[in-house]
């Protein structure tokens, strides 16, 4: 199949200074691979590559074969959408507002939004079942309804690859199930590619089809959660004695420590 | 998808309906009603009291094709057009410029406290409109039309400095901003009045210019300062829709597809023009663009693309209320209009300054 997200032997930093070395990954439509590791490892560095925001130092990160940090910010953003954490957002927007600025990447200086923009954003709100909050401020809403406002301001951009950073960081079980089910159902049904970081190791082995392990800025195991979340490469990854054993509704793996 | 009960189509219709609600006309009306009231009254009061119903009948006099009875004394005219017109007409400008530029900087520095007196862009201009009077320029129409370039250069370079100074790594916080603008609003301002004492002849007039006293008269500074306002105010009305994803910083700004470095560079330029074009012919104004943008925002919500308008119509009224106060209450003496918005000003600003935690209209 093909390849929609590639890592080529990136080399993604700050500056000078990188933080991930010689990464290689590659993802297809439709599926959800999940990155995981100890904190300071450079998830966010990651999502920051792919998204544009820094240029690899050394190789390449390429989305349908176009080098990411060769598009304008426009073209990138329709091909590229990210899910930031639901922090600090400004609050007096309305959940509208907040949709339907997703069709940034399509308006240009003199531009306001059209019927066609309107339509986009009301199907992603359907989709994520926000619309029941269109009209309220941003700053009044849960954090889970926050974090699905802006996947459906990401959906909006209508991407073909959809970035998520820890979305599930603030969230209680209920929520985090909710939000990582939308997640994937979006991926197997409309065929998006989903590169997504999570703290936690028991979702990933749930909810994504292939895990990339990070350690020391590099990608220590790269396979299905089955053969990465294993207690010897989680023991030396994370320092500290880690057990795993089979969930026992899922039969996913299970981590425990 | 159990709570979702309208079809995606009913939800368009409502979106569309939502979006031309919120392009209801009614601010507008009290904006522009308030503004055309405070005109007529700003021209009607002083020394030579014209009631403002004469006020009105010898505007339309003037226009074409309108023939009037005259019943009122010539001299009116002469006072209207040659003293009051011109006045209160910089004055609406400057009001409008002040605010609509405090606008634009509060949403460029996502800072409510952002506006051209505080972070120092005022007094900048002023040692560049001085530095220009200095040379003597303004003692003709074009020389006068130097001014704003030479306050905008003043202005472009004191943002510079203190957005320099204010920023912690990627973000502005309140506190470094004010202390910056601050400093060195401080050490600009001693500059400006180094160079007055040096050339007490040439700049006599300056000083209560730069109290925001208005000392410029006739049409010449309303002409020279228009096409100023024109275009970069024109430009500002444009920029709310990308000033609105601004707001969610600088990074999802980015992800969203806006080319920010673009755009934030066009709003500080713009605004400081704006900023400056204001400052070259009244002097420094204070808190009016701090305080018109947020009475916008109470009023009528974040969006910048109405916020930056309003905000500039609503500035052209307050500064004509301000400046009728500042004629009325020590009458026949004249108080500079600075001394005004700042009385009314600081005390606000302090307010905002509690509330700023906690308010959710930001």
């Amino acid at each position: 199949m093909k390849i929609r997200l590639r890592f080529e032997r990136a080399t993604i930093g700050y500056g000078d200074t990188p933080v991930l070395n010689d990464i290689s990954l590659e993802v297809i439509p439709g599926e959800v691979l999940g990155i995981v590791g100890p904190n300071g490892v450079g998830k966010s560095t990651l999502v920051k590559g792919a998204s544009g925001i820094l240029t690899p130092i050394s190789g390449r990160i390429r989305v349908d074969g176009k080098e990411i940090s060769e598009l304008s910010p426009p073209n990138r953003a329709r091909l590229i959408a990210v899910v930031p954490q639901a922090t600090k957002l400004p609050e007096a927007f309305t959940a509208r507002d907040v949709v339907l600025m997703g069709r940034t990447p399509y308006l240009g200086w003199l531009d306001r939004e059209g019927e066609s923009d309107f339509r986009i954003a009301v199907q992603t709100m359907a989709r994520t079942n926000t619309n029941g909050f269109a009209d309220r401020k941003i700053g009044e809403l849960s954090g889970g309804d926050q974090q699905r406002l802006l996947i459906a301001r990401a959906l909006t951009q209508t991407p073909s690859v959809l970035l998520l950073d820890e979305p599930t960081a603030h969230l209680d079980l209920r929520h985090q199930d909710e939000i990582l089910n939308l997640i994937t159902s979006l991926a197997k049904e409309e065929g998006l590619t989903v590169l997504i970081t999570l703290h936690d190791l028991n979702l990933v082995a749930r909810f994504a089809d292939r895990v990339a392990l990070l350690s020391n800025g590099r990608v220590q195991k790269l396979g299905n959660p089955e053969q990465v979340l294993t207690p010897e490469e989680l023991t030396s990854v994370y320092g500290m004695e880690i057990h795993v054993t089979s969930h026992p509704i899922h039969g996913t793996p299970l981590v425990l420590s | 998808m159990s709570e979702f009960t309208h079809s995606p189509e009913d939800g368009v219709i409502a979106l569309s309906k939502s979006m031309k609600g919120r392009r209801t006309i009614t601010p507008w009306m009290w904006t522009i009603g308030a503004l055309l009231i405070m005109l007529v009254l700003s021209a009607a009061i002083g020394p030579v009291a014209i009631p403002p119903f004469t006020v009105i009948k010898i505007l339309i006099s003037r226009l074409p094709l309108v023939t009037l009875p005259v019943d009122w004394p010539t001299t009116f005219d002469t006072i209207l057009y040659q003293i009051r017109l011109p006045q209160t007409v910089l004055i609406a400008m400057t009001g409008m410029a002040l605010a609509g530029s405090g606008a634009a900087y509060q949403g460029l520095f996502r800072n409510p406290l952002a506006d051209p007196y505080i972070i120092g862009v005022a007094s900048g201009a002023g040692l560049g409109a001085v530095l220009a009077m200095a040379a003597e320029w303004p003692t003709t129409f074009m020389g006068m039309t130097v001014i704003p370039i030479a306050a905008f250069i003043g202005a472009l370079i004191t943002v510079a400095i203190v957005y320099s100074l204010a920023r912690v790594g990627r973000t502005t916080p309140i506190t470094t901003l004010i202390l910056a603008g601050v400093a060195v609003s401080a050490f600009t301002s001693s500059l400006t009045s180094l160079l007055m004492l040096l050339s007490t002849e040439q700049l006599h007039r300056a000083l209560s210019w730069l109290l925001g006293g208005f000392a410029l008269g006739g049409w010449d500074p309303v002409l020279a300062a228009l096409p100023y306002l024109v275009i970069g105010l024109g430009i500002l009305f444009v920029l709310g829709r990308p000033l609105n994803v601004l707001q969610f910083g600088d990074e999802q700004a980015l992800q969203l597809g806006l080319h920010t470095e673009r755009y934030k560079i066009v709003v500080v330029a713009v605004s400081s023009l704006v900023a400056a074009t204001a400052v070259s012919f009244t002097g420094i104004i204070g808190f009016v663009g701090l305080i018109v943008p947020h009475l916008a925002r109470l009023l009528w919500g974040p969006d910048y693309r109405r916020l930056i308008p309003l905000a500039t119509l609503t500035g052209g009224s307050v500064l004509l209320a301000s400046d009728i106060i500042a004629r009325i209450v020590l009458a026949p003496r004249e108080l500079p209009v600075g001394i005004v918005t700042a009385v009314i000003g600081a005390p606000f600003f302090l307010w905002l300054l509690r509330r700023a935690k906690q308010e959710r209209f930001w």
